[in-house]
């Protein structure tokens, strides 16, 4: 056999490569990584759409289910969003196999691109599932689909950049989980998911507008529902610079940062 | 003479103020076994993270076939294979499968015949559909070749690549890199099993405390750092070793019966026997024994380590 046949280079198979692998990654754990979310998210449909939410009203012209199905959708986009990212990027430096990446052609953007677009596929599918199932709760208005699907998309993709900021910060295990149990989960109940920060005192109200899930929560809302605290313009010009922000945070991480080569 | 496969100039590492590599230059013709020898921690490995990519280098160049590393990486991490020294490999995937994803990584598509070669030759296909940790450490060994091999590169690097192996398969390894090198593809490798890289490698270089020591043929390194030792053995025994015996070093052992001389490799051994026959000496039997690159590597290290 004649190995001097130099093989043709083509210069984004490494891209499509690295995204297949990691949708491949995710579908093969699918029970964890689509199903569970999935469940928990019905869970919480179920409580507040079936049971403790027909005695609760919070926005005028709406049901509790109403109120809280964008917040559930954008929680399991977010969620899954970052989690995929912050997991495989960071299980492969902790096992060391992120070297078979580092010696390859694979550029920095094809590297980020191919890491976001995974997670982006698995946090909107996610979503996409839990907005099916809230169909048996209750009906939503759509009154600004396309919005809706921009801020579902720009939320995904900042908190991939979010995830690969983690996973190349995050030294062990613990360091990791504390992105998830100390930032993202408080911002998430603290953003507005299951009520309106206009019913909070007005310090609580002014400190709210400091958590960048209020503006992806109420955008959201705005764009399903038709109603939000804010101006949809700030709500969208706040995610869309914050996303920016942290994807070149991560790009400069994945060009420069030595904990990565090195 | 041709551009080289590998030139490295004033390369430099650090970590943490300690120097790791230290302003070591060489480099490596097309079609050259080369060895890169050193104890643990004489910055091999950082060395051959740095040629490939995974450590950033502090100073110095490293060129692949005329390309920067650095200005023109796509274009050599294309052209390096690189076998790292431990056992990195990703659970989810079957030998297969991450062989496919691996040449996608490479910008190639896949090669099913060339897949298929390196399979059969390194005895991977009854494991092809194992996900990898139900994989032994050898067949683990086997695969990561395959896995540095699977995009036809022209400079395959070898990081100690039959540690913890056993004697049977670091012998086919050994024998598939002869074929993949008679085929053209240029070896650099580290091992610690210095008899094989003496059997091995055309050229080989001594790295210590981050420093080159030696850079030589392996041919030329056995000649002028070697020495030979000849065993005299006697047939009744003598008191003391005989005076004016033309060599670097005698010892008579216990017994009284074996002497043993030290010639340097350039000495003739012509001149120590007509000695030892005008000494008269009752001699039953003469063995002659080179240094190996072993004995070589050691004192090297040893006199480096001293000096610094």
């Amino acid at each position: 056999m004649n190995q001097r046949q130099e093989p043709g280079f083509r210069a984004w198979l490494p891209f499509y490569t690295l995204l297949q692998k990691e949708i491949r990654r995710f579908l093969r754990v699918a029970s964890q990584t689509l199903v569970t979310p999935v469940i928990t998210a019905s869970l919480y449909l179920f409580i507040f759409g079936a049971t403790l939410g027909e005695r609760i009203s919070v926005l005028e012209g709406f049901s509790y289910a109403q109120f809280v199905i964008p917040g559930l959708i954008l929680m399991g986009v977010i969620n899954n969003s970052f989690s995929n990212v912050a997991s495989s990027l960071f299980m492969s430096r902790y096992l060391g196999n992120i070297v078979d990446l580092l010696v390859t052609p694979v550029t920095p953007t094809q590297f980020i691109m191919a890491y976001t677009l995974a997670a982006m596929l698995r946090g909107l599918g996610v979503g996409a599932v839990v907005g099916l199932i809230s169909c048996l709760f209750a009906t939503l208005p759509w009154s600004h689909p396309f919005a809706a699907i921009t801020m579902a998309c720009l939320a995904s993709f900042l908190f991939a950049q979010f995830g690969i900021v983690a996973a190349i910060h995050a030294d062990n295990f613990d360091s990791l989980s504390m992105y998830t149990n100390f930032i993202i989960l408080p911002l998430i109940y603290l953003g507005g998911v299951f009520y309106p920060i206009s019913i909070l005192p007005p310090f609580w109200a002014t400190l709210s507008h400091l958590n960048p899930l209020f503006y992806m929560i109420d955008g959201f809302r705005y764009a399903l529902l038709g109603v939000g605290d804010l101006s949809y313009l700030v709500s969208f010009g706040v995610v869309a610079i914050m996303a920016m922000a942290l994807f070149i945070w991560a790009a400069s991480l994945i060009m420069r940062s030595h904990r990565l080569r090195n | 003479m041709s551009t080289p496969a590998l030139a490295i100039r004033n390369l430099s590492k650090k970590y943490e103020g300690t120097a790791a590599v230290n302003n070591i230059s060489l480099s490596i013709q097309p079609g050259e076994i080369f060895g890169l020898l050193g104890p643990n921690g004489a910055g091999k490995s950082t060395t051959i993270n740095m040629i490939g990519g995974v450590t950033r280098i502090d100073s110095g160049k490293i060129e692949v076939f005329g390309f920067d590393n650095r200005k023109d990486y796509r274009t050599t991490r294309r052209m390096v294979g690189v076998m790292h020294q431990e056992i990195v490999i990703d659970n989810f995937f079957t030998i297969d499968q991450a062989l496919r994803f691996h040449a996608g990584y490479y910008g190639v598509r896949d090669d099913a015949d060339w897949r298929q070669h390196l399979i059969d030759r390194l005895g991977l296909k009854p494991h092809l559909h194992k996900v990898m940790i139900k994989l032994s450490g050898g067949m683990k060994r086997r695969f990561m070749i395959a896995k540095a091999m699977i995009h036809k590169p022209r400079l395959l690097i070898l990081d100690e690549p039959t540690a913890g192996v056993d004697v049977e398969l670091r012998h086919s390894l050994w024998n598939f890199v002869r074929e993949i090198n008679r085929q053209g593809t240029t070896i650099l490798l580290t091992t610690h099993y210095l008899e094989e890289a003496e059997q091995m490698c055309n050229r080989i270089a001594i790295m210590n405390h981050g420093n080159l020591i030696a850079l030589e043929s392996t041919r030329t390194l056995l000649k002028e750092l070697g020495t030979r030792s000849i065993l005299i053995h006697l047939q009744t025994p003598i008191e003391k070793v005989p005076d004016n015996l033309c060599c670097q070093a005698a010892e008579l052992d216990d017994t009284g019966t074996t002497l043993q001389l030290t010639l340097s490799t350039d000495q003739p051994v012509g001149d120590l026997l007509r000695r030892l026959c005008d000494i008269g000496l009752p001699i039953s039997d003469i063995e002659t024994r080179k240094a190996s690159l072993e004995e070589i590597f050691l004192q090297m290290t040893q006199t480096s380590k001293a000096i610094s």
